[in-house]
């Protein structure tokens, strides 16, 4: 069955405290290289039978709506798994 | 006067706010997330808690709650609304307020006793606060950092929509100390801290005169009531 991929990232201009824990914890494992580190969510959606076009702005629908808030989050993509 | 307060599942203190509308003078009435009825309310508290376990984000599967078409129909035609805490969070997921509330920016949960001052004593949910009054209440939250891009923060400031501002300490990296939000109408009033946990002596934070014996949080519960009666 094919599967939908969903992904939203917190906007960038936005602080984004998990990541921000995260970065201080590879820092204390003695990393020196990596910056940044962002989180997002991917959101993996099983398709009963086709993926068609009305399906995929259904999905857009739900993406903009629900899986992120567009005031705090940016859906990135939404793209068919192979 | 009746008081719709809506039981969501993870909804943890419903029962505070009811009996937070009782102290008030006012009939609780026990509303359920499922369905699509509001029982013939005055006016409606979304409470606190983790409704769906706060997955998603935050307020944002609640935010589709059968119940909330009928919330957000009687919001827009200006039935007094509260959101506290979780309740803050649907308000905002569901667009009925600006902005939106992400991870505290320090990363941990906090629970204290908040100062805040009331800015705005015009809204349905504030009205019985003297102007620039100071309140103490209880804070506790995960997710309580507000923030709104600078055009909506300018709007909010400059239209006397923010309702609650922190003193002295900002518990989680709001914009600009913001506690609480209304509408442009001021019938729909959203904020962090949990009035409902100080409406009773013997329960609340402590004051300088004794323990647990704050009730800052009452007036915004006998706010609704004047606000209903005056209309």
């Amino acid at each position: 069955m094919p599967t939908i991929v969903v992904e939203v990232m917190p906007k960038a201009v936005l602080l984004d405290p998990q990541g921000k824990a995260v970065t201080g914890a590879l820092h204390r494992l003695g990393n020196t290289t990596v910056s940044e580190v962002r989180i997002g969510k991917r959101f993996e959606l099983t398709v009963e039978g086709e993926v068609t076009d009305a399906l995929l702005a259904e999905v857009q629908t739900y993406a903009d709506e629900m899986f992120s808030n567009s005031v705090i989050e940016d859906v990135v993509s939404i793209e068919v798994a192979q | 006067m009746r008081v719709g307060v809506i039981t969501f599942p993870g909804s943890l203190d419903d029962r505070d706010a009811q009996r937070a509308v009782r102290l008030a003078g006012a009939k609780p009435v026990a509303l359920w997330h499922g369905d699509h009825d509001l029982h013939g309310v005055d006016a409606l508290v979304l409470p606190g808690g983790f409704s769906y376990g706060d997955y998603l984000r935050c307020g944002a599967i609640a935010a589709h709650s059968p119940i909330m078409a009928e919330v957000i129909d009687a919001a827009n035609a200006g039935m007094p609304v509260l959101g506290i805490c979780n309740g803050f969070q649907m308000l905002a997921e569901a667009h009925l307020l600006a902005g939106g509330l992400i991870r505290n920016d320090h990363g941990n949960f906090i629970c204290r006793d908040q100062g805040l001052r009331v800015e705005n004593t015009s809204t349905a949910w504030t009205n019985d606060f003297a102007t620039g009054a100071e309140i103490t209440i209880p804070l506790k939250n995960g997710e309580g950092g507000f923030i709104a891009d600078a055009d909506t923060i300018n709007r909010l400031e400059g239209e006397g929509q923010v309702v609650f501002r922190y003193l002295g300490v900002n518990p989680n990296g709001s914009i600009n100390d913001i506690a609480g939000i209304s509408n442009e109408r001021g019938n729909v009033v959203g904020l962090m801290p949990h009035p409902e946990h100080a409406v009773e002596a013997g329960f609340g934070p402590d004051t300088a005169a004794a323990m647990r014996s704050g009730v800052d949080g009452l007036a915004i519960f006998t706010s609704a009531i004047r606000a209903l009666a005056s209309v």
